[in-house]
């Protein structure tokens, strides 16, 4: 009834209505599509897009090197895609899961390429016709085995990164009488160190003992070995590098060296404004963070140092990938991008001003600007001390699990400092834990 | 000419927005998670890299000690968010009821306000609460007791407490706009017998007020129980989604979206939400069977 009756004499004027404007609007169209043709006959090519999908900061760098990519290619447009850092990366997975919307290039940070070089998804850049190991010599070593991938295929080039240092508050050491010597030294002349600054001024020594179990597990890593676990997928977390970084920060908790605040934190911000932190393990772009938002009035009185012990790590760090499925016809072009982006000397250099994002291109690296001092950190020439720290940083394996064993270890470390737990008792529970999953 | 829409398909075309995007939303991530539990993936390598591996996920699920613990996080906090949340309302509501006429609607929907908010202002606010040297939670209880500051959200027991309190504080006006609904409709006539024959205010309550909305008890705590089991966001924000110390607030829920979305093992979490389905429906058929009218039918 109704619908059906209404419905039909209503449908009968619209159509009239309807049959002139669609009348017009065909003839709007053709008049449209004869002026869009028009150029095509006369010569001009269409317009390419290629798409670039990135999270804050290289979404900035990208667009920042625009007017550059035009100059080399005029009639390609690039579309920047830019999300929040996780929801960036959770994206790239969903968009790899499905190969549905697919950027041509992605920009990846350093934990997501070990993670996407377990799976296929990713172009392996080591094949022709983009042969990036003839490009190996040009970038910082540990950048480019990072995106090696166990069966040798090499997923991603490196962009920038982020190089390990000590921050320390030089004012907060000269009244304990401290030297940056005695941080360095050795882990326990930094405790003891840590121990003098707490009796003299008050102040911490670091923010949280994970920092130094972070550090410290490192040191004594095989060749060939991963973090937590070897080649074979074997789990390496009762080996003497775990013990002796679990008895450090069980060390340092119970001297009461540590505020116990987690990175990022709001209790950690106001540490570092109210200088009850003395040091800080961190990447030297942390620098940056500091002077512009966290703690910009102590200007001035922070400088960087290497890790304890002679200790090197990186921290983050971007990559540039093309997805194996990604559109054929536009591989080339991704390809000249990813290149312009990591092997422009220019734009390298023009990321760092204004990004803070240390360059991976060894080329820029004998430049002037690395001999600059740093205001914040008192006029220091620390682009040195971080320029020597990402040559001797080595990569190491990454497991699909890595990321389980990081909680893991830590939920283990918590275990040790809060409830007394026996640091063997703690590893040998993380590695039954990890052996469950070691071969998932 | 466009087409007349026919009785007989009117309906269906009316009701069709819904129906595709329940089943784009709703049944299609059902059953696709269904088919990953039995599958093993590396989502990055492509829909083509599933391989069937029977039940290995769920005996993997069932033997992960982290998955034990999550469900025991869960349980801990939906006894101790959920429980207070019902005990507080029912007086509340009552209170209210009886005792509140001048700006009844504006207290009611301030106790109901939290329950609108977005989660993310709420745990924001709630982190900042909590501050260990900062927040006012820890200011105004130095002020009040004495003592130390306490470790909030760096502490196992702290964590939980938090975690509760935020979820008790949000859900306790929805509770008791229910309760509130429930109580409106019990004559009043039942109340003027009993005073009649000298039953007491407490005695009203137990033997007419409680009775009367049981249905309503039941409907609550129903709902507690589902949302309960399944809660998210609340330790996820607080917890900066990773669960906190010692996982003390990674609930079922979080440690599945982690297991998927941290840890890459799409197989294993799927295997495990449906574990936590059978949970939640065994825990709803134990409600059902509490609350359910004895004796006849009465209420």
């Amino acid at each position: 009834m109704g619908v059906g009756g209404r419905g039909g004499r209503g449908a009968a004027v619209q159509g009239r209505q309807s049959a002139l404007t669609r009348r017009r609007l065909l003839g709007a169209a053709g008049l449209l599509g004869a002026g869009l043709v028009a150029p095509r006959l006369a010569g001009a090519a269409p317009r390419q897009v290629l798409t670039v999908a990135a999270f804050p900061l290289i979404d900035k760098i990208v667009e920042a090197a625009l007017p550059h990519w035009q100059r080399l290619h005029p009639d390609v447009d690039i579309q920047v895609i830019s999300r929040q850092y996780q929801d960036h990366h959770t994206a790239m997975t969903t968009a790899l899961s499905t190969s549905v919307l697919l950027p041509d290039v992605m920009a990846l940070e350093v934990s997501y390429v070990g993670r996407f070089a377990q799976g296929g998804g990713l172009e392996d850049l080591a094949r022709p016709p983009y042969d990036v190991a003839r490009l190996r010599p040009r970038f910082v070593p540990y950048a480019y085995d990072q995106a090696v991938a166990r069966s040798g295929a090499v997923v991603a080039v490196p962009a920038d990164i982020g190089p390990g240092t000590m921050l320390y508050r030089a004012d907060i050491l000269a009244r304990a009488g401290v030297g940056e010597a005695d941080l360095t030294r050795t882990w326990e002349s930094y405790i003891a160190a840590g121990q003098r600054i707490r009796a003299a001024t008050g102040a911490y020594l670091i923010a949280h003992v994970g920092q130094i179990k972070d550090i410290a597990l490192r040191d004594g890593i095989r060749p060939g070995d991963g973090l937590y676990f070897d080649a074979d997928s074997n789990v390496l977390v009762t080996q003497p590098r775990f013990v002796r970084a679990f008895e450090l920060a069980r060390e340092v908790r119970r001297q009461k060296l540590d505020a116990k605040v987690a990175a990022w934190s709001n209790e950690w911000a106001e540490g570092f404004k109210r200088g009850t932190l003395a040091t800080e393990l961190s990447g030297a772009w942390l620098v940056g963070q500091l002077g512009t938002w966290i703690a910009p009035a102590t200007s001035g009185l922070w400088r960087a140092a290497q890790f304890p012990q002679g200790a090197f790590a990186g921290y983050g760090g971007a990559f540039y990938a093309m997805p194996r499925r990604a559109d054929p016809a536009r591989k080339a072009l991704a390809w000249d991008f990813i290149q312009l982006m990591t092997l422009n000397r220019t734009l390298q250099f023009a990321a760092f001003k204004a990004q803070d994002a240390f360059p991976a291109l060894l080329e820029t690296h004998d430049d002037p600007f690395f001999e600059q001092p740093l205001p914040f950190l008192g006029g220091q020439k620390a682009r040195l001390l971080w320029r020597d720290a990402a040559r001797h940083i080595v990569a190491t394996r990454v497991h699909k699990q890595n990321g389980f064993a990081d909680e893991v270890v830590g939920t283990e470390l918590d275990n040790v400092l809060n409830r007394d737990k026996p640091i063997p008792q703690a590893l040998a529970d993380a590695q039954a834990l990890l052996e469950r999953r070691a071969r998932r | 000419m466009i087409p007349s829409l026919s009785p007989r398909w009117a309906p269906y075309v009316f009701i069709s927005p819904f129906l595709l995007l329940f089943a784009v939303f709703g049944v299609f991530p059902l059953c696709f998670s269904l088919y990953l539990a039995f599958q093993s993936w590396e989502p990055t390598s492509g829909l083509g890299a599933m391989q069937f591996v029977g039940l290995e996920n769920f005996s993997f699920a069932l033997g992960d000690a982290w998955f034990w613990k999550s469900l025991k996080n869960t349980g801990v906090l939906a006894l101790a968010s959920g429980v207070p949340q019902h005990l507080a309302a029912i007086p509340l509501a009552v209170f209210i009821h009886t005792h509140v006429r001048w700006l009844r609607d504006g207290v009611v929907g301030a106790y109901f306000l939290p329950y609108i908010t977005s989660t993310v202002a709420i745990a924001i606010m709630f982190s900042s609460l909590f501050s260990t040297d900062y927040g006012l939670v820890n200011v105004a209880l130095s002020a009040l007791l004495g003592g130390s500051h306490i470790d909030w959200l760096g502490e196992p027991l702290g964590i939980k407490a938090a975690i509760a309190l935020i979820v008790f504080w949000r859900y306790l006006g929805f509770n008791m706009v229910l309760y509130l609904a429930a109580l409106q409709t019990i004559p009043k006539d039942l109340y003027e017998a009993a005073s009649i024959d000298g039953a007491s205010g407490w005695q009203q309550f137990w033997h007419i007020t409680l009775p009367s909305i049981r249905p309503m008890v039941y409907f609550g705590v129903t709902l507690s129980v589902v949302g309960g089991l399944q809660l998210f966001e609340e330790p996820f924000i607080l917890t900066g989604g990773r669960g906190g110390v010692d996982q003390a607030g990674m609930t079922a829920a979080v440690y599945l979206y982690r297991m998927a979305f941290d840890f890459n093992d799409f197989g294993g979490a799927s295997a495990m939400a449906w574990l936590l389905f059978l949970v939640v429906v065994g825990l709803t058929w134990l409600t059902n069977r509490a609350f359910r009218p004895r004796g006849g039918g009465a209420a």
